[in-house]
C-alpha cells in the first residue's frame, strides 16, 4: 500500500468516493438551477426550499399515509413540481419582462415563507426518516466500507443528470426549448405554446430539486433549514460551472464534491470555505464560469 | 394662487411642483439667515436658553435613572429563536420564563414582571448589541438562557461593564465560571466539565479507553474537547486523534471514515444540535455503531426526538434534567407540554429555575440592585421542581446533581418522549470542577 501526502492510498480512495457522493447532490441541484436559469432567465432562490419540501413530502407520505421510500421518490417530486407550476403561473410569470433582480427577490421571499411556515409547525431539529430495507447495509469494497444507500445515490443522480442533459441537448423537445429561449416570438409563430413549455420547464427544475430532497432524506437531517444551508453552496457551483450551462452544472457539481472531500481529509476546518475560494478564483480568471459562454 | 398659500397642493398644481419647491427652499434659507445674524442680545438669550436646557436635561436624566431603579422587574430571554438551537431552547425557553413568572404570582416589587425576547441568531455580535441595548437603554435587569457559548462569553464581558445580571442555562462552556467568570454571571445547568466527567468517566469505566474526537470548530467544541481529554488522560485512557469540523456541517461521512480508520474504541462527539444529529445518523449508516461506540457529549432530548430511537439507541448522555424523573418533574413537564406541544429540555427547565430563584431574591430584598440580588441568590439554596438544595457557588456555578442517561432502544420505550433510562446520579461536588481549579479571577482574591 502506498501513501499520497502521508495519507494511505486506500483511505484517500474512500474519501474521493465520498466526495463523489456529495457531488451528486450538488450536481442534481445545480442542474435544476441551470435548467431554470438557462431557459427562463430566473434565478430560482426557492430551489433550496423546494429541495427541503421534497424531503418533507417524503416524510409526510410515510408518516401520514404510510407510503414508503420508492413511491415517495416518484410522488414527492411530482407533488412539489405541482406547487412549482402554481408558483410560476401565479407569480413568476409576471416578472419575465423585468430585471433578474425581481425574480431573485420574489423567489427568495417565497423560500423564506415556506421555511418559516414549516419551522413554525415542525420545529428546527428535524424529522426521522430511515433508509429503506432494500438499500440498508453496506458493501466492503476492499478500500472502504460503502453503505449501499450511498452507492444508490451516485447511480440515481448520474442517471437523472445524464438523462436531463440528453433530453435538452439531443432531442426535438430540447431543441424547441432552446429555440424558445433564443426567440420566443418566432417559436410561438410555428404553433408551439411557449408559455406552457416554460411553465413545464420550471416544474421540471423544481422536480429535480425535490428528487434530490427525497434522496437526501434518509442520510441528512430532514429539517426546514436543510435547503437554506445548501443553496448558497449550490449557487457557487452554478457560478463556477457557468450560469445556465447544463453540462457545466453537472461536471462542476461532481468535481467540487471531490475537491471538498479532499479538503475534509487534509484541512477539515476549511471544508466549508473551499468552494467559495474556488468561486472567487474562477470569477477572476474566467468571469463567465468554466463552461459558460461569455456574452 | 401663491406657493406659500394655505392651500399648498392647489398652489403646486397652479405653479408646477418644481417651482414651488424652489420658493420653499428660499424661505428656509431666509429663516436660517435670521437665526445666525450677529446680535449680542440674541446671543445672550440663546446662552440662557441653552443653560436652562442643560439643567432640564440633567433633571430628566436623573428621573429616568430613578424610574429605571423603581421600574418593573424586566427579564430578557436571549436565544436562538429559529436557527439550529431553537428546539432545545428557543420559544420554549420564553414559555418557561412565563411559567416561572406566573407561578411567582405575576408581579415583583409591586409591579407586573415584564419579559422581553431577543433572537441572537447564534452570532456573538448580534447577541452583544442586543445585550447592550437591553442593559443600558431598555432597563432589562437580567438576561436569561443564551445558548451557544460564543454569545454567552461575549455577554459575560458586558455584564462586567453594565453591572447587570446574566443567568446562563443554555450555554455550556466551562470557561463561563472559569477564566471568563463574572461576578454578575451564573451558569445554571450542565457545563462542558461536568458532562465530560460524567459521560467520559462512565465510558472509560465501561472499557472505552481510546478516543477519536469530532469537534465543532467554535468555543463550545474546543472547551468540550479540552475538558474531556483531561478526564480521559486522568483515567488512563488515550486520545488517538481529533478533528475539527465547521459548525453546521451537513455531511459527516468523510470525518466518520477517518474516525473509523483511527481504530479508536470511542468516537467522541464534541458538537451540538444538528451536527450531533447528522453525526449519529450517518455513523449508523456506515456501520460504525457496531464496532465502535459513539459518545455524544452534548445530546438533548430534542435531538433524540429528531433522530428516532432506532438511530440513537445506546448512546450515553449527561443532563441536569429529564421530564420523567419524579412526580414533580412529570407534573411540571406536563404543564409545559400542554403549552408548547413538546417536552421540556434541560435548558428550558433551567430558564424556569433561574427565573424563579431570581424573582424570589428580588422580592425578599425589595430591590433590583444587581450585587445585592446576586449575593442573596448565592446565599439561598435553590429549590424547585428540577433542583434539590442546589447551591449557586461564588464563581457563578450552580452545584447540583447531574444524571447519566442512556438512550432507550425502540422496544424499551413506551412511546413518544419516553427516551432515556437513568444509569446513575452524580452528586454536584463530584460532577463540577472544584472552585480553585477554574482560574476565576475574583475567587482567588
Amino acid at each position: 500500500m502506498f501513501e499520497i501526502f502521508g495519507i494511505p492510498s486506500q483511505a484517500l480512495f474512500g474519501q474521493l468516493l465520498l466526495g463523489l457522493i456529495n457531488g451528486s447532490f450538488y450536481a442534481i441541484l445545480s442542474l435544476g438551477l441551470a435548467v431554470i436559469f438557462g431557459l427562463l432567465n430566473i434565478i430560482n432562490f426557492t430551489h433550496g426550499a423546494q429541495y427541503m419540501l421534497g424531503a418533507f413530502v417524503a416524510w409526510m407520505l410515510l408518516t401520514y399515509f404510510g407510503i414508503g421510500y420508492w413511491w415517495a421518490l416518484i410522488l414527492a417530486p411530482v407533488l412539489v413540481a405541482v406547487t412549482g407550476v402554481i408558483l410560476e403561473r401565479l407569480l413568476i410569470s409576471r416578472l419575465y419582462q423585468l430585471d433578474h433582480l425581481y425574480g431573485l427577490l420574489l423567489t427568495f421571499g417565497v423560500a423564506l415563507i415556506v421555511q418559516g411556515v414549516l419551522r413554525n409547525h415542525y420545529g428546527i431539529s428535524g424529522m426521522p426518516y430511515s433508509i429503506p430495507e432494500e438499500l440498508s447495509g453496506a458493501m466492503n469494497l476492499g478500500f472502504m466500507f460503502l453503505p449501499v444507500y450511498r452507492g444508490w445515490v451516485v447511480v440515481a443522480s448520474l442517471v437523472v443528470c445524464l438523462g436531463t442533459w440528453f433530453v435538452i441537448e439531443k432531442t426535438r423537445l430540447g431543441a424547441y426549448l432552446r429555440a424558445a429561449t433564443e426567440n420566443p416570438a418566432l417559436v410561438g409563430a410555428f404553433g408551439i405554446n411557449v408559455p406552457r413549455m416554460i411553465t413545464l420547464t420550471y416544474g421540471f427544475g423544481v422536480a429535480l430539486a425535490a428528487f434530490a430532497g427525497v434522496l437526501a432524506a434518509p442520510i441528512y437531517s430532514v429539517n426546514p433549514n436543510m435547503g437554506a444551508d445548501l443553496i448558497i453552496v449550490v449557487f457557487a457551483v452554478v457560478v463556477i460551472g457557468g450560469m445556465g450551462s447544463i453540462l457545466g452544472a453537472i461536471a462542476t457539481g461532481f468535481g467540487l464534491g471531490l475537491v471538498e472531500g479532499l479538503t475534509k481529509v487534509f484541512y477539515p476546518e476549511a471544508s466549508s470555505v473551499v468552494i467559495f475560494v474556488i468561486m472567487a478564483i474562477v470569477l477572476l480568471v474566467k468571469p463567465a464560469g468554466l463552461f459558460g459562454r461569455a456574452s | 394662487m401663491e406657493c406659500g398659500s394655505p392651500h399648498p397642493r392647489a398652489a403646486r398644481k397652479f405653479h408646477g411642483k418644481e417651482r414651488c419647491r424652489d420658493v420653499g427652499l428660499r424661505r428656509v434659507v431666509k429663516k436660517i439667515d435670521l437665526s445666525v445674524s450677529v446680535n449680542p442680545g440674541r446671543n445672550y438669550i440663546v446662552n440662557h436658553l441653552l443653560k436652562r436646557l442643560a439643567v432640564m436635561g440633567t433633571l430628566l436624566a436623573s428621573t429616568a435613572l430613578a424610574s429605571a431603579a423603581d421600574g418593573p422587574v424586566k427579564l430578557g430571554v436571549l436565544n436562538d429563536q429559529s436557527g439550529i438551537y431553537a428546539d432545545l431552547a428557543g420559544p420554549g425557553s420564553v414559555e418557561a420564563a412565563r411559567m416561572a413568572v406566573e407561578d411567582f404570582g405575576g408581579s415583583a416589587l409591586g409591579k407586573p414582571v415584564e419579559i422581553v425576547v431577543g433572537d441572537h441568531q447564534n452570532k456573538p455580535d448580534i447577541g452583544s448589541s442586543i445585550a447592550r441595548r437591553w442593559y443600558d437603554t431598555e432597563n432589562v435587569d437580567v438576561i436569561l438562557d443564551v445558548p451557544t457559548s460564543g454569545v454567552a462569553l461575549a455577554i459575560q464581558e458586558i455584564t462586567r461593564d453594565s453591572k447587570k445580571l446574566a443567568l446562563f442555562s443554555g450555554s455550556t462552556s466551562s470557561d463561563l465560571t472559569g477564566k471568563a467568570c463574572s461576578p454578575y454571571g451564573a451558569q445554571w445547568t450542565i457545563d462542558t466539565y461536568s458532562v465530560s466527567r460524567s459521560v467520559g468517566g462512565a465510558t472509560i469505566k465501561a472499557g472505552g479507553d481510546s478516543w477519536f474526537f469530532l469537534t465543532a470548530d467554535f468555543a463550545f467544541g474546543h472547551a468540550m474537547e479540552r475538558d474531556t481529554i483531561k478526564v480521559i488522560e486522568d483515567n488512563g485512557g488515550k486520545v488517538v486523534g481529533t478533528l475539527k469540523h465547521p459548525n453546521g456541517t451537513n455531511d459527516f461521512s468523510s470525518y466518520l471514515l477517518q474516525a473509523q480508520g483511527s481504530g479508536a474504541k470511542i468516537i467522541g462527539l464534541a458538537n451540538a444540535g444538528g451536527d450531533t444529529i447528522n453525526s449519529i445518523k450517518q455513523a449508523r449508516e456506515f456501520g460504525i455503531t457496531g464496532q465502535q461506540q459513539m459518545a455524544a457529549l452534548l445530546l438533548f432530548m430534542s435531538d433524540v426526538h429528531s433522530l428516532g430511537l432506532d438511530a440513537a439507541q445506546g448512546t450515553y448522555l449527561a443532563s441536569a434534567f429529564y421530564w420523567d424523573l419524579n412526580d414533580e418533574t412529570r407534573e411540571w413537564s406536563k404543564r409545559f407540554h400542554e403549552r408548547t406541544g413538546r417536552m421540556p429540555t434541560q435548558m428550558q427547565a433551567g430558564v424556569y429555575s433561574s427565573t424563579l430563584h431570581y424573582l424570589k431574591a428580588v422580592e425578599k430584598l425589595g430591590t433590583k440592585d444587581s450585587e445585592k440580588v446576586m449575593a442573596e441568590m448565592k446565599a439561598t439554596p435553590i429549590n424547585d421542581f428540577m433542583t434539590k438544595d442546589g447551591v449557586l457557588r461564588e464563581d457563578g456555578r450552580v452545584i447540583r446533581d447531574i444524571y447519566l442517561f442512556q438512550v432507550k432502544s425502540p422496544s424499551e420505550s413506551s412511546g413518544e418522549w419516553d427516551y432515556f433510562k437513568l444509569i446513575s446520579t452524580i452528586p454536584g461536588e463530584e460532577a463540577f470542577r472544584p472552585l480553585d481549579q477554574g482560574g476565576c479571577e475574583f475567587v482567588k482574591k
